[in-house]
């Protein structure tokens, strides 16, 4: 294993509260080039804000997110370079309805990096033909499967070329039998050397794919860990009851 | 058990026929008796009922036309000088109200304290005040303007003064390209370019003020009603604002403001005759001094209504065309 010389994300004692409430207290995570990351934990943990936070979809008010060498701060030309670099995949997929899948994909490149029409239709072809849906380029996202969908999805936050991939539970809204069609995807990606956190329940995923785990309870990021070791003999009481839970049956 | 003859009166067939015959029998005689009455009434005052009286001469003048009209000109012309000055006044409106509703309404869900507050105070003064009052004010407040020598003249080529907005026009009778023809001050009025009298102004205004607050209203409910997601989504592929509203949600936001959207159209039309308040000649106007004049009452209110309809059927059907264009395709 090479020891990561330059961290892309680095999370630094970030804390952020909505209202009262303490969603984050203190995570410091740092996530290497290449580096694939798992979060799992309970609901209202904070994974999904703690991912949202790297984007800046929400604003951390404690500590420091610097991101491939740009610090998220109150600077918008900032944080749309960082969004630039961070595709992100959500659970309700959130294609837009009015555009073709092409157009979903060719949106951004065309609107936000200046990239020619032809040559950004070409990149989402290629992407198409990736997440094996090139048939369905004309169609609009609600002639698609919820499976479709995600992977149209995946294909969407590619289509900028970004250095880190985030995934905030990206088969939670699947029926069962789609969720295999978006791991493999995923694990694709993987393979492919890309930078990823995902937030996800797919242990088998996360055991197969992920370099790191990360276990997050009530805010705190509690344990962090390789999955053979995470999986097998959890350093935390709470890691244990979760995995218990979940893998029990 | 076996089925009892049916009863003829006893069966729901036969009844269900029998009242829908009881009411178009009575509709009918309500109707004859309507026509029976108007015919009579008009006999006993000697009126010739007809649209004979259209191709006569009108005799009285209209302040502003679209087209050339003199008094000598039939009372056909007169009613189309009407049916213009309408349209003209409602298409614009229409245009104008749906640009700063739509300005207003965005801006009511900005996240800038100040500018959202104002278009709220917006919204809650204008809707709220009965647009007859609004018309008031506005033909109040632009007929004491300054006179033609003192006028006002924020922009080169613009003057407003008491004898309304002179604007520079195009003049296309140069061939191809229009040549634009600004406006200037010899003695004591304007020469070249294009007036818009005050009754015009002070019409066109409180039409698309007034409209402006409603439209407002409903294309913020249909930002609303676009979920969140989607923004969020235009925000992770480094979309700006700007682009998000124009590209992702507005696109969204049709399909829930148009239908409401197009009562709002209707409404402009159907509220132009309020112009007779403030003295301009719209086609109700025009064609109030017609039936004053002839006495003709049933053809001009029968004309005056078919042809507010066929306006109003038209535009619905436009927008109702292209409501179907921007539905999103399913499964």
């Amino acid at each position: 294993m090479t020891s990561p010389s330059q961290p892309i994300i680095e999370l630094r004692d970030v804390n952020k509260w909505f209202g009262a409430f303490h969603v984050l207290k203190d995570v410091t995570l740092e996530v290497a080039k290449g580096e694939r990351v798992v979060v799992c934990g309970p609901s209202g943990s904070g994974k999904s804000t703690m991912i949202r936070c790297i984007n800046r979809l929400e604003e951390h008010q404690g500590g420091r997110i610097v991101v491939d060498g740009v610090e998220l701060a109150d600077d918008v030309k900032a944080i749309e370079a960082v969004r630039r670099r961070v595709g992100m995949v959500f659970q309700s997929f959130n294609l837009f309805p009015h555009l073709t899948v092409l157009e979903n994909l060719t949106l951004a490149p065309v609107r936000v990096a200046g990239v020619a029409p032809k040559d950004a239709e070409a990149t989402a072809m290629a992407l198409l033909e990736r997440v094996r849906i090139p048939e369905q380029a004309g169609k609009f996202p609600g002639q698609l499967s919820g499976g479709q969908q995600q992977r149209v999805a995946i294909a969407r936050a590619l289509c900028l070329k970004p250095a880190v991939m985030l995934f905030d539970e990206p088969t939670s809204a699947l029926d069962p039998e789609m969720v295999g069609e978006v791991l493999d995807v995923m694990s694709g990606l993987a393979a492919e050397g890309m930078t990823m956190i995902c937030v996800t329940h797919e242990m088998g995923f996360a055991r197969a794919v992920a370099d790191t785990m990360v276990f997050m309870d009530e805010g705190r990021i509690v344990e962090v860990a390789p999955p053979a070791q995470f999986f097998d003999h959890p350093a935390n009481e709470r890691t244990k009851r979760f995995l218990g839970k979940i893998i029990g049956h | 058990m076996a089925a009892a003859p049916a009863g003829f009166w006893s069966s729901t067939r036969f009844r269900g026929v029998l009242y829908q015959v009881m009411v178009v029998a009575a509709v009918v005689a309500l109707g004859g008796w309507l026509v029976h009455n108007t015919l009579v009434n008009l006999e006993i005052r000697g009126i010739a009922t007809g649209f004979g009286f259209l191709a006569r001469e009108a005799g009285f003048g209209i302040s502003e036309s679209w087209i050339s009209y003199s008094p000598a000109d039939s009372y056909a012309r007169a009613l189309v000088v009407g049916l213009l000055n309408t349209m003209v006044v409602s298409a614009i409106g229409i245009v104008l109200a749906t640009v700063l509703g739509t300005v207003v309404g965005v801006a009511r869900l900005s996240g800038n304290w100040l500018v959202g507050k104002l278009a709220t105070l917006y919204v809650e003064a204008l809707r709220n005040v009965p647009l007859l009052l609004q018309l008031f004010v506005w033909y109040g407040v632009l007929t004491a303007l300054p006179g033609a020598r003192q006028a006002l003249h924020p922009l080169p080529g613009i003057f407003l003064s008491n004898r309304g907005l002179v604007i520079p026009s195009l003049d296309w009778s140069q061939g191809w390209l229009p040549a634009m023809e600004i406006p200037r001050l010899v003695g004591f009025n304007f020469i070249g370019g294009l007036t818009l009298s005050p009754e015009f102004a002070a019409l066109l205004a409180g039409l698309t003020i007034y409209t402006a607050a409603f439209i407002a209203e409903i294309v913020r409910a249909g930002i609303l009603a676009v979920p969140k997601g989607q923004t969020e989504a235009a925000l992770s592929l480094g979309l700006s604002r700007g682009q998000i509203l124009r590209l992702v949600v507005l696109p969204q936001a049709l399909r829930v403001i148009i239908p409401p959207l197009t009562s709002q159209y209707l409404n402009i039309a159907k509220n132009s005759p309020l112009a007779i308040a403030i003295g301009y000649p719209d086609l109700v106007a025009v064609s109030n001094t017609a039936i004053n004049q002839t006495g003709q009452a049933v053809e001009g209110v029968a004309l005056v209504m078919a042809v507010f309809l066929g306006l109003s059927l038209t535009l619905s059907a436009l927008m109702n065309w292209y409501n179907k264009r921007v539905a999103l395709v399913t499964r």
